[in-house]
């Protein structure tokens, strides 16, 4: 936006390459088999999903991996039909805290499957509670979108 | 405590966007404070900072660049990056140690040149799954205050009335960006961001620059008749990704308990005369209050229409306008304990508050929907 006094312009490009480590790899290669793994705690046996090294609360290592389930419940959604940055896809959207059967975390996915041409229309099919599935891309890269969306089981 | 760590005086920008170069700002409110405290550049024990190099600046490592406009030159500085308040504790925990007799704190935010505040939380977050789901903090504010509404009842007016009070106690005051009266209607008719979060439930991005001296007991009480004191401090950081918190029992109340433990004080609500919260999303100074001990969980919503937490009311939060009226994000948590400062010091002009202010809590957050809290207790 042009400003009515004198100012200098930038824009930061910082391209990074993250090393994935062995645990978000084989999360990874999980989901490229169409599967969702996590890891379970000895310690306090929660199950985290993603899967991941070690235990938030008990600071045990977790090396105990699990197939979780791929149907859980809504915790909590949000809607958008504006574009924003770094938005998974295009407008508009709605993402989850989903609760995966059998894990003891939330999982942060987009919900499909559903008329959102309106939020009238969103809220009449997801709310707290609502049972959601897994829907897979065909064609999987080994990304978090490589689950197209969670959908409403009928 | 048996040494206790005065803040002598403060100085700071208004939120509004400015032309002014950004290291003039800094050296100006820099000079400012000195020329207040009656103390030199020389006479600065140690310089701490806040601020956040790349994301909420995006100049050199941004402390290398504004070190000598601090009036940090030749000095033992440090600095702290996130939020000022740990900033403050940092700077106070140099005065305890005994080698310094002042420390000057800065917060340095010029939100006004920055993208938006979403382009930089977006990159609060890790690459390997919660960026790739498109997060940021509205989002996950907006995941929190569904659930605020879902399981206590909180509704859209009681989040809405948040802003409404807020920006009318913002009214009074010089240094806040947003100075709007605005009702009930107007609030919920804002445009839906995030669903259910609207545009006018969520702060700004703000200018703030701001420093403050801080001094040993002695040295404190010669440079002011009026020092404020140092009383208490606590902090408490929860676990980074979303899903694995609870977003309504997060780790204020043990911040609190932390803060409150070390300044003596058993019931928040009767021995705090005002608190200064953090409220990025509106219904978040609801949730917050519950945390501090101000009312129950789920009562936040009532404690608000009871008329409490306005201005005339017994626990005033946020006087200055809060977060709502003005969000230069690292500066915040200072913006919130000057504030206090003002209060107790019957400095804070038009907002002054109508009865003897003894006590304030600051509060700051930072992280999404609450991952980090930090809480001061300051005093006459």
């Amino acid at each position: 936006m042009k400003k009515d006094f004198y100012t200098v312009s930038n824009v930061i490009r910082l391209p990074h390459k993250y090393a994935a480590g062995p645990t978000f790899t084989r999360f990874y290669n999980g989901l490229e088999e169409g599967k969702i793994y996590g890891t379970s705690c000895p310690s306090c046996k929660k199950t985290f999903v993603p899967a991941r090294s070690f235990c938030p609360g008990c600071c045990a290592n977790l090396d105990e991996w699990v197939e979780v389930s791929q149907e859980g419940e809504v915790v909590s959604w949000t809607y958008t039909d504006r574009e924003f940055f770094g938005m998974p896809g295009k407008p508009p959207v709605v993402l989850a805290l989903i609760r995966l059967d059998g894990t003891d975390c939330d999982f942060l996915h987009l919900i499909g499957g559903i008329d959102q041409d309106d939020l009238e229309k969103v809220k009449s099919s997801i709310k707290r509670g609502t049972r959601v599935r897994a829907r897979w891309n065909d064609e999987k890269k080994g990304h978090m979108l490589d689950i197209k969306c969670f959908e409403p089981v009928s | 405590m048996t040494n206790r760590v005065g803040i002598v005086e403060v100085a700071m920008t208004s939120g509004a966007e400015t032309k002014d170069y950004f290291l003039d700002q800094v050296f100006k409110i820099s000079k400012e404070v000195l020329d207040k405290s009656g103390i030199t550049r020389d006479d600065v024990g140690t310089v701490i900072s806040a601020s956040s190099d790349v994301f909420h600046g995006g100049m050199s490592c941004a402390n290398s660049y504004y070190w000598d406009a601090g009036a940090a030159f030749l000095k033992n500085g440090s600095r702290q990056d996130g939020e000022s308040l740990f900033a403050f504790i940092y700077a106070v925990m140099r005065i305890l140690t005994g080698n310094y007799d002042t420390a000057l704190v800065l917060g340095v935010c010029k939100g006004s040149e920055n993208p938006e505040n979403d382009v930089l939380t977006h990159f609060f977050t890790d690459p390997f799954y919660q960026r790739q789901m498109g997060l940021n903090e509205t989002i996950a504010a907006a995941l929190q205050k569904r659930e605020y509404m879902d399981r206590f009842g909180i509704t859209e007016e009681q989040c809405a009335g948040v802003v409404v009070k807020n920006l009318k106690n913002a009214l009074g005051n010089p240094y806040a960006h947003v100075k709007k009266k605005v009702d009930l209607d107007e609030v919920l008719a804002s445009e839906v961001v995030m669903d259910p979060l609207k545009s006018m439930e969520c702060a700004p991005k703000s200018e703030g620059i701001i420093a403050m001296v801080l001094a040993k007991e002695e040295l404190a009480k010669k440079l002011t008749d009026k020092p404020v004191w140092f009383k208490g401090y606590g902090s408490s950081i929860d676990g980074f990704y979303l899903g694995d918190r609870d977003l309504l029992e997060g780790e204020l109340p043990n911040a609190a308990k932390r803060a409150y433990d070390a300044a003596g004080i058993k019931d928040p609500r009767k021995e705090i005369d005002v608190a200064e919260v953090c409220e990025p999303y509106a219904f978040q100074e609801m949730l917050w209050c519950e945390d501090l001990g101000f009312c129950g969980r789920g009562e936040g919503g009532k404690l608000l229409e009871s008329g409490a937490t306005a201005a005339d009311g017994d626990i005033p939060v946020n006087p200055s306008g809060g977060v709502l009226a003005m969000n230069p994000y690292v500066s915040r948590g200072l913006y919130r304990l000057a504030e206090g400062f003002l209060q107790i010091r019957g400095q804070a002009g038009e907002r002054q508050l109508d009865k003897q202010v003894n006590t304030a809590l600051a509060h700051s957050t930072h992280g999404f929907a609450g991952q980090c809290h930090a809480v001061a207790i300051i005093g006459s």
